[in-house]
C-alpha cells in the first residue's frame, strides 16, 4: 500500500542536506508552509538556496530562516517589503546572495524544470538590467531573453487537503506557486490541514496530482494574522461572492 | 490662467471610465489600485491579480478578511461571483501571453518612445521587480498612471529614461494629473488637459515636444 503521509514535519525533512536548493511556496503571507519551514530550521541544514516570491515577512517562515542564518542565496522576485527586516539585515551585511527574477520568469523557470524543458526565450526583461549577461535573440521582430529552468532538491508547499497518494487541493490565493514548485523538485513535501481518504478529493478538481508529491504532512490549523488593508477601498462596486 | 491638478482619485476615475465592459485588466500595486474604486457598477470588468485571481472584488468588510485571499499588494480582497482561482504559472501565462487587455501601472518615468521605468529607483535601494516586467511586455495595452511632475517639478515624461528600465517601447497611454498623453508613431499626443491649462503651458512643464490633439474637451 502506498502511503505518502509522513509522521510529521521533522520526519518529512530529515534528508535535506547542507547546500540544498529549496523551493518554498507562498506569496506574501498566503500559501507559506510555515510549519515545514520551522521544521527545516530545527533540522539544521545550512547554506541553503531558497526560491520564493518574497524574502520573508515579520518573524515567521522565511524570515525565521534568515534570522537563523541558514540561507546562502535567495532567488526571488520581490524582496522589498516593510517587514522583511531579517532579509534586509542579511543582505546589507553581505551575508546573502540575491538573484532577482521577474515574477513570471521565476514561475516559468520552475515550470520548465517540472516539464523537462531545457531553456526558453521570453520577451520579459529584454533591454533591462535583469537581462545583463544573458543570451538574447530577436524572434518575430521582438527581443527575447534566454532563461534556464530552476530545479529544486526539495519543494516545500502548502496545500489545504491531501490524500495518501499525494493528491492535493489548495485554498483561494494560497495556491500561488504550490502546483508549479511541486513539479520542479526531486522531493516535494506538502503540508496540509486535512488528510482525507482516497476518493474523497473530486478527481475533476484535483489541482496537483500525486505524481508530483513525495510526502504529505498534516499540520494543525492555527489563527492567522490578517494583513492590513491599504489603499483599496473597494475594487468594483459589485457584490462579492 | 490658473488650473488645478487632478487628485489621484480624479485620475483613477478618468482611467476607470475609459475601461470598456468585458475587459481583462490588471491594476498595478500602489496608485493604480485606486482605479478599482471608480469602475461603474453596471459595467462588468474582470480584474486580474497576479497571485492567481480573476474576478477580484472589493475589499472585505471588517472582520470578513481571509488571509488566503489577498491581492498583489498583499491586502485582503474578495472574489466576485463567477471569479476563479488558479496557480502562478497560469496567472503569468495570462499576463505574458497577451491575454490581458489593459495593465495600469505606476511609473517613475516614461520616455517619448514608450519606454517604462517603474521597478527600481536606482542607488542602493534593494531591487524588487515583482510582475512589472511581465505586465509591461505582455498586456495588450499598458496605461501608465502617474503625476506629471516630480516633487522637484521635473517632468516624468522624458526623452530617455534615466531610471532602470522595466520595458522598451511598451507604454501606449499616460494618465497624469495634467492631461492624457498617447504614445504614438507621430509623437506624444496630449489630450484632455485639465481645466484652465493651456497646451503651451503643458508643453513648457513637460519640456519635450508634444503634439496637440484635435479634441481638447475636458473629461
Amino acid at each position: 500500500m502506498v502511503n505518502k503521509i509522513a509522521d510529521g514535519p521533522e520526519a518529512a525533512l530529515a534528508d535535506v542536506r547542507d547546500g540544498a536548493t529549496v523551493l518554498v511556496s507562498g506569496f506574501g503571507g498566503a500559501g507559506v508552509p510555515e510549519e515545514l519551514i520551522d521544521a527545516l530550521i530545527a533540522q539544521g541544514a545550512r547554506d541553503l538556496t531558497i526560491v520564493n516570491n518574497n524574502a520573508g515577512n515579520g518573524e515567521a517562515g522565511i524570515a525565521a530562516l534568515f534570522k537563523a542564518r541558514r540561507i546562502r542565496k535567495l532567488i526571488c522576485s520581490y524582496p522589498r517589503q516593510v517587514d522583511s527586516h531579517h532579509f534586509q539585515e542579511a543582505y546589507r551585511s553581505g551575508k546573502v546572495e540575491l538573484e532577482i527574477v521577474p515574477q513570471g520568469t521565476l514561475s516559468e523557470r520552475l515550470r520548465a524544470a517540472g516539464a523537462g524543458i531545457g531553456a526558453f526565450y521570453t520577451p520579459t526583461g529584454f533591454g533591462t538590467n535583469l537581462a545583463n549577461g544573458k543570451e538574447t535573440r530577436i524572434i518575430g521582430g521582438k527581443g527575447h531573453v534566454l532563461e534556464y529552468p530552476l530545479h529544486g532538491d526539495f519543494a516545500l508547499v502548502k496545500a489545504e487537503r491531501g490524500d495518501r497518494w499525494g493528491n492535493l487541493v489548495y485554498r483561494k490565493s494560497a495556491r500561488n506557486y504550490g502546483p508549479t514548485m511541486a513539479s520542479a523538485a526531486k522531493v516535494t513535501v506538502a503540508q496540509v490541514y486535512e488528510t482525507v481518504e482516497l476518493g474523497k478529493l473530486d478527481p475533476e478538481c484535483i489541482v496537483t496530482p500525486g505524481i508530483f508529491v513525495t510526502r504529505v504532512v498534516k499540520v494543525p490549523r492555527k489563527a492567522r494574522k490578517i494583513p492590513a488593508g491599504g489603499v483599496t477601498q473597494g475594487i468594483s462596486g459589485r457584490a462579492a461572492a | 490662467m490658473s488650473y488645478a491638478k487632478l487628485t489621484r482619485e480624479e485620475i483613477a476615475k478618468r482611467i476607470a471610465l475609459d475601461i470598456p465592459e468585458g475587459a481583462y485588466v490588471n491594476l498595478g500595486i500602489g496608485m493604480p489600485t485606486l482605479v478599482g474604486n471608480h469602475l461603474p457598477k453596471e459595467r462588468e470588468v474582470f480584474l486580474h491579480s497576479e497571485n492567481g485571481i480573476l474576478g477580484m472584488g472589493p475589499a472585505p468588510a471588517k472582520g470578513e478578511e481571509d488571509a488566503d485571499l489577498i491581492n498583489a499588494g498583499k491586502e485582503p480582497v474578495t472574489l466576485l461571483t463567477g471569479g476563479a482561482f488558479f496557480h502562478h504559472t497560469d496567472s503569468f501565462a495570462m499576463m505574458r501571453g497577451g491575454h490581458l487587455d489593459i495593465a495600469v501601472l505606476g511609473a517613475f518615468q516614461v520616455s517619448v518612445s514608450g519606454d517604462l521605468a517603474n521597478w527600481h529607483s536606482g542607488g542602493d535601494a534593494i531591487p524588487a521587480v515583482g510582475g512589472a516586467m511581465d505586465l509591461a511586455v505582455g498586456a495588450k495595452s499598458v496605461w501608465v498612471m502617474m503625476e506629471h511632475l516630480t516633487k522637484e517639478g521635473r517632468s516624468k515624461i522624458v526623452e530617455r529614461c534615466t531610471y532602470p528600465l522595466t520595458g522598451i517601447g511598451v507604454v501606449k497611454r499616460i494618465y497624469t494629473d495634467l492631461a492624457v498623453v498617447d504614445v504614438t508613431p507621430r509623437g506624444l499626443v496630449a489630450d484632455r488637459l485639465v481645466q484652465g491649462l493651456s497646451f503651451d503651458e503643458l508643453q513648457r512643464v513637460t519640456g519635450i515636444p508634444l503634439v496637440q490633439s484635435g479634441n481638447r474637451a475636458a473629461a
